[in-house]
């Protein structure tokens, strides 16, 4: 059974369209934004809906996703807590 | 007025025309309604942090401009000018399915983004760095025409030295059939070589981008001169040999100055009969070529055709596969172009040799 | 100083009014035009705003005369509409007399009639004619129609929020390089389950009244209009002893080319589109008397706006607001509306307020215009920055 944060990594290189990437070469603490694996405030935006539709988690900030979304293990860690699906 | 040459060309098309160095050696044919591009390898030309966001249009955009920026050996340019008749299809359809399937709600904004008609030269822009000029036209078969008649002018006036222009569409699949339910694209499939006589309503679709780096000034390998540049919403009642006449009197020429006339004939009985008038009207003596066998028919397919003309002003060669008639010029300096889609937006382009 | 372009008429149509009479008033009146959007079917209903014209499509098609089976969109309806009364205005009485065009510019084009019937086209004939007027260019070949004009020049610009600057600007230009001696230039966008959700996706609508350069400001609000001006040639108009309303004296689009979607944070290409719009009129930033900002309410716009106004104008910013809290964020026709609101400000000395305003921003200390005011205007400057950092400025004068 995969793990959250096996899944959320499939998930984001899905939804993202990160085609270079494989699950092996997201590290759980890899800062997912800016300089790390470079995502921006579109994919911030693409996350959120994602956290909507898979977890049932609605952000109504999009500010509140940028220290959510800091790293796989943050994220899985506010999903755990949070999510109602 | 300051002269207007075309410095430098990028082609993506249904045939292998994005390597200049190149002229239509091998002529792909078809047998289709619906007929794709032949791409260059993407990945030489945009990064995959960049691609992964970007729709077939854009990657076609992106890669034929950046073949014409290296063709004028330029790092940027001070404007970038797009046509573009249907936008970008694929992001608009995948948004507004998901809006539909699932009521409006998981929404992303990636295609929304991607579905604006400007994001072709915005990226392009965000590409080059280029902080210009930066305008994109959207006006069925003379979207392309209106992006080279502002550059043009830009260039002409000195309000610019060196513009990008381009034509790109690109094909939508949902889009594609509707337009086969109202026969506007063929039903049945069509081979190239037959297309002129295939006697039924309707186009064979197709996409491409077709980029040019206009200048006002020249350079030893330049292309052509643009003389001219006239587009038309509607002719009334009056005939085309009228109208192509009195644009010839406009521009100090007679039929004979004319070369070669490039037509835009896309096999649909309904509307060519604007290219049969002419080619048994005042250019009944004149060389007379045609390309959407070729290139396929979508809103800025007339920018292959410009693509076209400057590649034969330029190497001096006509391939055989053009030809619509038998009469050869005996000189290939001046060429004028004619194209128009379901009877509106007609346009006349008059190219010169350099 | 360089030579304005005479503008001979205007048409509109908002959220605050059918015509320019009515949108003056209501103007005038501090009169909103925002409120919950009634006529399309949306989850977001009680999320959103929008500035939506009181007419329903069928009453559109009544004024214009249509026959049953047209195929028009809702743009090209309201286009219409706005682009007669422009020619009216002008007093225009034989369209093909003059070397005319028409520039006219949106966003989404028919999708109203295309987002209505995605699906149900191929088991329903009746509605397959919408089909072609799904495109952008459809309604400007429309509106050409209504207008009488053939054998011309028409085009149709599409870079989101500046497009109908844009028409302006083009229209300018080709009317001073001696193209053109005529040239009708606007835009249309009607409010769309398209652009509703796919603003909604980018988190940027507000769920109240929008308060542009307000500290707390939430978001836009969408709304739907269309306007056109007429722009004449010196040979026209000494042909033609016609009132002149103003001229188009400046103008410049550039592009901020730093992101997709947002603009930079110091507003380069807002500060470079109000500089070289400047130096295209032969203007000093002194001799800018109000500026109609963007001010869309947005946190990113109002910040990078109110940033790149500083950078141009230093200690003397002049009179600005932000029209958008009346009639919502028009997209595609916001250029267009706003320049007549410049030359209603011309024409009568007023600078309209922004309304809603309550807090300063932290980051500057510049404040729009509260209250109307009466002052003697010469100049006006019109910004419209788009989407993904397609910006246009235009400057409007009094005289030539």
């Amino acid at each position: 059974m995969k793990t959250l944060k096996q899944e959320l990594k499939e998930n984001i290189i899905e939804q993202l369209n990160l085609e270079d990437l494989a699950i092996e070469d997201i590290n759980d603490d890899d800062i997912l934004f800016g300089d790390g694996l470079g995502l921006d405030s579109i994919d911030g935006l693409e996350l959120i809906v994602m956290l909507d539709k898979n977890y049932g988690i609605k952000l109504t900030d999009p500010k509140e996703g940028r220290a959510i979304f800091e790293s796989i293990e943050v994220m899985a860690k506010y999903i755990s807590e949070n999510r109602t699906k | 007025m300051k002269t207007v040459y075309i410095n430098s060309i990028g082609s993506i098309s249904s045939q292998k025309t994005f390597d200049n160095s190149e002229f239509l050696d091998d002529i792909i044919s078809y047998e289709d309604n619906v007929i794709s591009v032949v791409n260059p390898t993407y990945r030489d030309y945009i990064s995959p942090g960049d691609s992964r966001r970007m729709s077939k249009g854009i990657k076609m955009g992106i890669v034929a401009s950046k073949i014409a920026l290296n063709d004028a050996g330029l790092e940027t340019v001070d404007a970038i000018i797009i046509g573009t008749g249907m936008g970008l299809l694929k992001g608009f359809e995948k948004f507004l399915k998901a809006l539909l399937d699932n009521n409006e709600q998981f929404l992303t904004p990636t295609s929304f983004i991607q579905s604006t008609h400007n994001t072709i030269g915005g990226q392009i822009a965000l590409g080059l760095k280029c902080k210009g000029y930066n305008f994109t036209y959207v006006h069925d078969s003379i979207s392309f025409e209106s992006a080279m008649l502002d550059a043009k002018l830009m260039l002409e006036n000195n309000e610019a030295n060196v513009v990008l222009v381009g034509g790109v569409d690109e094909i939508g699949d949902y889009t594609a059939e509707l337009h086969k339910l109202i026969h506007h694209i063929k039903t049945e499939k069509v081979h190239s070589a037959k297309l002129l006589k295939s006697q039924t309503e309707g186009v064979v679709y197709s996409e491409g981008a077709n980029f040019f780096v206009l200048s006002n000034e020249i350079q030893n390998t330049s292309y052509a001169v643009i003389e001219a540049i006239k587009t038309y919403n509607t002719l009334g009642n009056i005939n085309i040999n009228k109208v192509v006449s009195e644009f010839l009197k406009e521009n100090n020429l007679d039929i004979e100055t004319i070369d070669i006339v490039v037509l835009g004939n896309n096999g649909d009985i309904t509307h060519d009969y604007y290219y049969n008038d002419l080619s048994a009207g005042i250019f009944n003596s004149t060389q007379q070529v045609y390309y959407k066998h070729l290139c396929g028919e979508f809103n800025t397919a007339s920018s292959f055709g410009v693509w076209l003309a400057s590649k034969i002003l330029k190497t001096q060669k006509l391939p055989e596969a053009i030809k619509l008639n038998t009469i050869e010029a005996s000189k290939y300096k001046t060429i004028l172009l004619y194209n128009q889609y379901r009877g509106e937006n007609h346009s006349l382009t008059l190219l010169h040799k350099c | 100083m360089s030579r304005g372009v005479a503008i001979t008429g205007m048409g509109i149509i908002s959220a605050i009014g059918n015509n320019v009479e009515e949108n003056y008033e209501s103007l005038l009146e501090g009169k909103t035009g925002i409120s919950r959007v009634s006529k399309i079917k949306t989850i977001h209903r009680d999320d959103i705003m929008v500035g939506e014209i009181s007419f329903t499509n069928q009453e559109l098609e009544q004024q214009l005369g249509l026959s049953s089976d047209n195929n028009y969109s809702r743009a090209a309806l309201l286009g219409s509409i706005a682009a007669k009364q422009a020619i009216v205005n002008a007093g225009i009485s034989n369209i093909n007399k003059y070397k005319t065009g028409l520039i006219s510019s949106n966003s989404v084009g028919g999708m109203d009639m295309t987002e209505a019937h995605f699906y149900d086209y191929f088991q329903n004939d009746a509605i397959q004619k919408y089909i072609n007027g799904h495109h952008s260019g459809d309604s400007s070949q429309k509106i050409a129609e209504q207008l009488g004009l053939e054998k011309s020049f028409v085009t149709t610009i599409s870079t989101a929020c500046s497009s109908s600057a844009n028409a302006i600007i083009l229209g300018a230009r080709l009317i001073k390089s001696g193209q053109l001696d005529r040239v009708i230039v606007g835009g249309v966008d009607c409010l769309t389950k398209f652009t509703i959700n796919g603003f909604k996706s980018l988190m940027i609508l507000s769920d109240t009244f929008n308060s542009p350069f307000d500290e707390d400001r939430k978001g836009l609000n969408l709304g739907e209009a269309s306007a056109f001006l007429v722009l004449e040639s010196d040979k026209v108009l000494q042909a033609k002893n016609k009132p002149v309303l103003g001229y188009v004296k400046g103008y410049a689009n550039t592009k901020d080319a730093y992101h997709q979607t947002a603009s930079s944070d110091n507003g380069d290409g807002a500060t470079l589109a109000m500089e070289k719009a400047l130096k295209v009129a032969q203007l000093s930033s002194k001799d800018i008397t109000y500026i109609n900002a963007h001010g869309t309410a947005t946190i990113n716009n109002d910040l990078s706006e109110g940033r790149a106004i500083l950078r141009v104008f230093g200690n003397d910013v002049p009179l600005f607001s932000s029209t958008k809290a009346y009639t919502g964020h028009t997209l595609a026709a916001a250029g267009a509306i706003e320049a007549v609101y410049s030359i209603l400000a011309l024409q009568n000395n007023i600078v309209f307020p922004n309304l809603n305003f309550k807090t300063q921003m932290k980051e500057f200390n510049i404040t729009p215009q509260l209250e109307l005011k009466e002052k003697e205007l010469q100049t006006v400057m019109s910004n419209s920055f788009g989407f993904g950092g397609n910006c246009s400025t235009v400057i409007f004068s009094k005289k030539q």
